[in-house]
């Protein structure tokens, strides 16, 4: 265990160099440059409400907002698959890398999960700028209170979840490409069962019913909800219909054990990873 | 303490060769379940153990397939030894290809930075090292340009100038010695040369025996992965020309 934290205290400047690349890299030679962090969510979101809110039509009566309350939901989405597929392909990509020179492996998946976090919390100054401008021109003013502050709660877990997400997904990626292509698919899924473009109300479902438990089953439910709470439901008796004590200590638990299993599965088979990449 | 900057102790390593390609998920599983997963085994390196004392120039030479790029990348912590263990003190300065480390979008400065963390130092020490590792490269005039505009011989010369200006302990050096023009080469001979002279051990693969015997003062030659003899330069390159010609 010394010997971990020693190798990580030297290589903690790869660390930073790898994250402040992937950062950079990102939007160079684009125009708009790191402007793009900011306008892509918000063009999501215009075109998203757009259609969700013509096609569908809304609840208004759970949704204070609905703009606000899908992006949400998306930026938080957003981070997780992004961060998750880069460090999928974080090991493969650096083939190159890894053949010629020992480097401890797992910093390439965790730079990548740390990255887009930073690229993430950049985002969510859209937040900002929208609940701003709804509040300035009061159409559905969202009511800010002090309760905000918990938002850091689920923000730090989704980070560990999605941390340890990608450590499995890089490490199985290793061994079977296929993973990378079903991914895709499975984040196209994700994205729909998660409460994120409707209301849990929506899907009409009784309460503790079965197809009601398998949605909540989904940690990123948990970990979207109470984002939301903390932004939208600040309110003192709105907050605690919203903000579930056992979903998060659920959520808590889902991410504790997805990031030991992913450090398990990596470090097993970590010396393994040359023979076939 | 040990003078010796490289033990290498019972190394073997072994490869599974896997005959039908199975890299997907659904393939592996059905072959799983059949208990049809054929791998045959290969022995790269049989238990192979040296030491390398400190300052020494040890040349590795053996045909093709000997196994010699498996034993530098067993010395270089890249691949772990199936069996038995390696032991370096001090930082490495793989030279087996130099621009591995570097990314294409990123500006030669910017490289600079990424291959010395890649090597594990830190940012200060690569901020002293820096001017050396321009002027060396003679790169000063395009560093702040994108490294997917340099030519090969721009990228190996900033390679080169990095791993030797850091310093390192122990060089490995897979005939690379072909660094740019004439005048460059010979100017990275000669800081190689000062290298030698400063006591940094260096591991040089080869086939030429004369290479071998200018630059190394000790030996060794593998076959089929085994260690068939070790011992002062010139008498193994007088064994390995005898296996040359009874090949």
């Amino acid at each position: 265990m010394k010997g971990h934290g020693e190798n990580f205290m030297k290589y903690r400047f790869l660390l930073s160099e790898l994250v402040h690349k992937n950062i950079k890299l990102q939007y160079r030679d684009s125009f708009l440059g790191m402007l793009w962090t900011f306008l892509q969510p918000l063009l999501t979101m215009i075109v998203l409400s757009f259609v969700f809110n013509s096609l569908f039509g809304r609840d208004s009566s759970k949704v204070v907002n609905y703009p606000v309350y899908l992006l949400c939901g998306r930026l938080l989405y957003e981070f997780f698959s992004s961060s998750t597929k880069r460090a999928m392909r974080s090991i493969r990509s650096r083939a190159g890398i890894i053949k010629k020179v020992y480097v401890p492996k797992y910093i390439y998946p965790l730079s990548s999960v740390i990255s887009t976090f930073v690229t993430f919390l950049i985002s969510l100054s859209v937040l900002v700028v929208v609940i701003l401008f709804f509040n300035l021109t009061n159409i559905h003013p969202i009511h800010i209170t002090w309760r905000i502050v918990f938002a850091v709660v689920p923000i730090i877990i989704l980070f560990f979840f999605s941390l340890g997400v990608g450590m499995i997904l890089a490490t199985l990626s290793v061994f079977f490409r296929d993973i990378e292509n079903i991914y895709d698919v499975v984040c196209l899924l994700l994205f729909y069962v998660t409460p994120i473009v409707y209301t849990i109300d929506r899907l009409g479902f009784e309460a503790g019913s079965m197809q009601l438990k398998l949605i909540k089953l989904n940690p990123l439910y948990g970990i979207i909800d109470m984002f939301r709470a903390c932004i939208i439901w600040g309110g003192p008796d709105t907050f605690w219909q919203h903000w579930s004590m056992h979903i998060m200590l659920y959520c808590c638990v889902a991410a504790v054990v997805c990031l030991v299993v992913g450090f398990l599965l990596f470090y097993k088979f970590q010396d393994k990873f040359i023979l076939h990449i | 303490m040990s003078n010796y900057a490289i033990e290498v102790d019972h190394v073997s390593m072994k490869f599974n060769i896997n005959k039908e390609g199975v890299d997907n998920a659904k393939e592996y599983l059905i072959r799983l379940a059949k208990g049809n997963l054929h791998f045959s085994e290969f022995w790269a390196l049989k238990d192979i153990s040296f030491k390398v004392e400190k300052g020494d120039r040890m040349g590795v030479m053996g045909f093709n397939g000997a196994g010699k790029s498996t034993l530098l990348k067993t010395i270089a912590r890249v691949l772990k030894p199936t069996m038995g263990s390696v032991n370096v003190k001090g930082v490495i300065a793989p030279l087996i290809e130099l621009s591995a480390g570097f990314d294409q979008n990123y500006s030669g400065r910017e490289n600079i930075f990424l291959y010395g963390a890649t090597m594990g130092f830190s940012r200060k020490f690569i901020e002293e090292k820096y001017d050396e590792i321009v002027e060396f490269s003679e790169l000063k005039d395009f560093i702040d340009a994108p490294l997917k505009s340099y030519s090969s011989g721009m990228k190996t010369r900033l390679g080169f100038s990095i791993a030797t200006s850091v310093k390192p302990d122990v060089l490995i050096l897979d005939e690379v010695l072909s660094v740019g023009d004439a005048a460059f080469r010979e100017k990275s001979e000669k800081r190689l040369q000062g290298m030698m002279g400063d006591g940094v051990t260096v591991l040089f693969v080869s086939h030429s025996t004369d290479r071998v015997n200018k630059i190394c003062n000790k030996a060794i030659i593998l076959t089929q992965g085994q260690l068939v003899a070790q011992g002062d330069s010139d008498e193994m390159c007088r064994i390995y020309n005898q296996m040359v010609k009874n090949r």
